[in-house]
């Protein structure tokens, strides 16, 4: 007997639905055994673990704030992805977007310190947006945020469709350049006058507005619901998302119906970044309110999975996002009431995707068993019949 | 000691984890399989050395507990990647989750009670720097025989890897699966599990090279304590041009580098060229790996391409393979 995989006609649309399911309800009895070994009640794990994430209206509010950023790192990814452009600077961009607002919205703060005498290392870049008035500030930051995601992924993206040069190696490079920039930005020259670490408050005037409760859900959210529906339209809807979308499943034949490669990779990837720089500004302007230790962690990167465990649809990628913001809230109050260490919350990211990438292969291919014995008999028969 | 064979010294003692998971990384990649998970085998092999020497108090056996660590990660990655054809960066990237999750969450649960921490635990054997006589008098140089068996054995690991992979009959077989798996398997390799002992045997590499980290470089364990080393050792792999001879010079490059930063810091000398490098801050120096890495990947590909040459990453990188496929 032996096993072996045989290319389905049709991709298979019913395992598309029914695989995540399986592979979240093995990834939580995998996560079970881990928590079992270290002498852990699981189901209470998983019970605080919800509850955390989901329990009364702040956390809920909370998880879905988180979702927003994870959400739109998801899609940015996703349209990169379509092209078979393996975009994981996805972090980079997103920290881009971060650093990018922080600019924007602080430089009114620096000039005013600086007139008061009390802060002198102001540069004139730091200066350069102090002419913005308050009711622009936020759709200004919000752009700059937008713009330098989209010339991070560009750089990569123009070397790759004129040189080939390894996109996967290039933007996963990028990303620590950008990262190790904002740490020292918030250290030691964007530092604030007072303690040791992260820069001021952005001005209030830029601040996304909240939904209140306590939580930390904000207008972002009509942002990034907005972009969901903008770029599935344009992914199923228009030319341009046909062209992407041939490109990806069959490089030879867009180009030979008329399809510029070179010029689309380097604007979808243009508009990845941006999605991805926006995320960045969005969570700063709505939650953190400054760029300060923790920037990196990891948005971009949980991003990739949304976007790949989504198909990148992105309206599939809202319920992932939210799968994976109630993972990592939910993480958090593991510590508190469980006295677990919040790392809990990798892991099961890890694990979810482990039986998914595991059983993904079944929607394109059917398992077929081969029964030797018969092959030779069959054989025989074929032979005698000659 | 003077200062500058103390920077060689520490240079060594960092360069020693890292060229160990580079090494892991080039047998992985040539044989088509990219592995991002090596910041989770790093971790969950420094981790698991580290409680191990903890409670046994035998350094052999810690190494090569990281070492299986590194291998059990790099198990779930070959499954994945070679048997279940899923995208290999989508793959890595959730073994670097769960490696990271899995090493963050048992460092607070591996140690002694009441508190079940590992942190701030001392270990109660270390590696002793072994001093070769007269060598080790040799002005600057002489650092380079004043550190532990781990670092020997890298030197002797070196031309063994490089002689390995080009002048053996299963260097070449190994090439071929990475650069062109359907006439290596035309030739009788077997590609798949040819895939499988080399991704196997880099992610013991990369346990052995956290083991390092957590054993030699800095002995003691501490949250996330890989820093990131996982990703340099992706850098250093594209860095040296897949060529596991050249890995040794990426790894002084980069491991000097992030050496000098600490040096520089604790230098109280006079001379103003040093004066002038401890004006440069810290983070500036944290990037440097990657960018020079990101400069080195696009002008060399720039470059070969001008000469219809090649620079890039094996052919097949990064694809599955299968034979029935078409």
């Amino acid at each position: 007997m032996e096993f072996s995989l045989e290319k389905r006609e049709v991709r298979s649309k019913k395992l598309v639905f029914i695989l995540p399911i399986i592979s979240i309800v093995i990834s939580m009895l995998l996560g079970a055994i881990i928590l079992l070994a270290c002498k852990v009640n699981p189901i209470m794990t998983y019970f605080y673990l919800v509850k955390g994430a989901l329990g009364n209206k702040i956390n809920l509010l909370n998880t879905i704030g988180k979702a927003i950023p994870l959400l739109l790192c998801g899609v940015g990814v996703g349209i990169a992805f379509k092209l078979k452009f393996w975009n994981i600077g996805a972090e980079g961009q997103y920290v881009w977007g971060v650093i990018g607002i922080t600019w924007v919205m602080l430089s009114g703060k620096w000039a005013e310190l600086t007139a008061a005498g009390t802060y002198s290392n102001a540069s004139w870049v730091m200066l350069f947006w102090a002419w913005v008035p308050d009711s622009l500030l936020l759709p200004i930051g919000i752009l700059v945020g937008m713009l330098m995601g989209a010339l991070w992924a560009g750089i990569p993206a123009w070397l790759k469709a004129h040189w080939k040069v390894d996109e996967t190696l290039s933007t996963l490079m990028l990303n620590y350049v950008v990262i190790k920039l904002a740490e020292y930005l918030y250290i030691s020259k964007w530092k604030a006058p007072l303690g040791n670490m992260g820069t001021p408050d952005i001005p209030e005037a830029g601040f996304l507005t909240s939904f209140g409760y306590g939580g930390k859900l904000n207008t972002g959210l009509f942002m990034a619901l907005a972009v969901v529906g903008i770029m599935y339209f344009i992914l199923y809807k228009t030319r341009w998302g046909f062209e992407l979308n041939m490109i990806g499943k069959n490089s030879k034949a867009a180009r030979c119906q008329g399809v510029s490669i070179k010029r689309n990779i380097v604007i979808a990837l243009l508009v990845s970044g941006a999605i991805c720089g926006l995320a960045g500004a969005i969570d700063t302007a709505g939650i953190t309110h400054k760029l300060t230790k923790g920037v990196d962690s990891g948005y971009g990167f949980t991003g990739i999975v949304i976007a790949w465990m989504a198909g990148l649809n992105p309206i599939i990628s809202i319920f992932y996002a939210l799968l994976m913001a109630i993972l990592r809230t939910g993480a958090f109050s593991l510590q508190i009431k469980m006295g677990l260490n919040s790392a809990m919350g990798d892991v099961l990211q890890g694990l979810i995707l482990i039986p998914l990438l595991a059983t993904n292969i079944f929607v394109d291919y059917r398992l077929v068993i081969k029964h030797y014995k018969k092959k030779i008999i069959d054989k025989v028969a074929c032979k005698e019949e000659e | 000691m003077d200062f500058f064979t103390n920077v060689v010294v520490a240079t060594l003692v960092m360069g020693t984890s890292l060229t160990f998971a580079t090494i892991g990384e080039i047998f992985t990649e040539k044989a088509g399989i990219l592995n991002l998970g090596m910041e989770g085998m790093m971790l969950l092999g420094a981790l698991s050395g580290f409680a191990t020497v903890f409670y046994s108090g035998s350094l052999l056996f810690g190494i090569l507990v990281g070492m299986f660590a590194g291998v059990f990660l790099a198990l779930i990655h070959a499954f994945l990647s070679i048997n279940m054809r899923a995208s290999q960066v989508v793959s890595g990237l959730a073994v670097t989750m769960f490696g990271t999750g899995l090493a963050n969450f048992l460092g607070y649960r591996l140690g002694p009670a009441p508190s079940f921490n590992l942190v701030g635990m001392n270990l109660p054997v270390k590696f002793n720097a072994i001093i070769v006589p007269f060598l080790s008098d040799i002005p600057v140089f002489g650092g380079l025989f004043r550190v532990s068996i781990l670092t020997y054995f890298m030197y002797a690991l070196i031309p063994f890897a490089w002689y390995f992979m080009y002048r053996t009959k299963y260097g070449l077989a190994l090439r071929a699966v990475g650069e062109n798996p359907r006439t290596a398997a035309a030739m009788g390799i077997n590609v798949n599990k040819t895939r499988y002992i080399y991704t196997l045997i880099g992610g013991a590499f990369a346990g052995l090279g956290g083991a390092c980290i957590s054993l030699y470089h800095t002995p003691s364990w501490n949250e996330n304590m890989t820093g990131g080393k996982g990703w340099i050792v992706i850098a250093l792999v594209i860095f040296s041009g897949w060529n596991p001879a050249k890995a040794i010079i990426g790894t002084f490059v980069f491991g000097g580098i992030m050496q000098l930063q600490f040096a520089i810091q604790a230098y109280n000398g006079s001379s103003a060229f040093m004066a002038g490098l401890k004006s440069i801050p810290g983070q500036f120096f944290g990037m440097a790996p990657y960018l020079i890495t990101f400069l080195v990947l696009a002008i060399m590909t720039v470059i070969s391409s001008l000469q219809h040459k090649q620079f890039s990453s094996p052919s097949a990188l990064c694809t599955s393979f299968a034979i029935d496929d078409k």
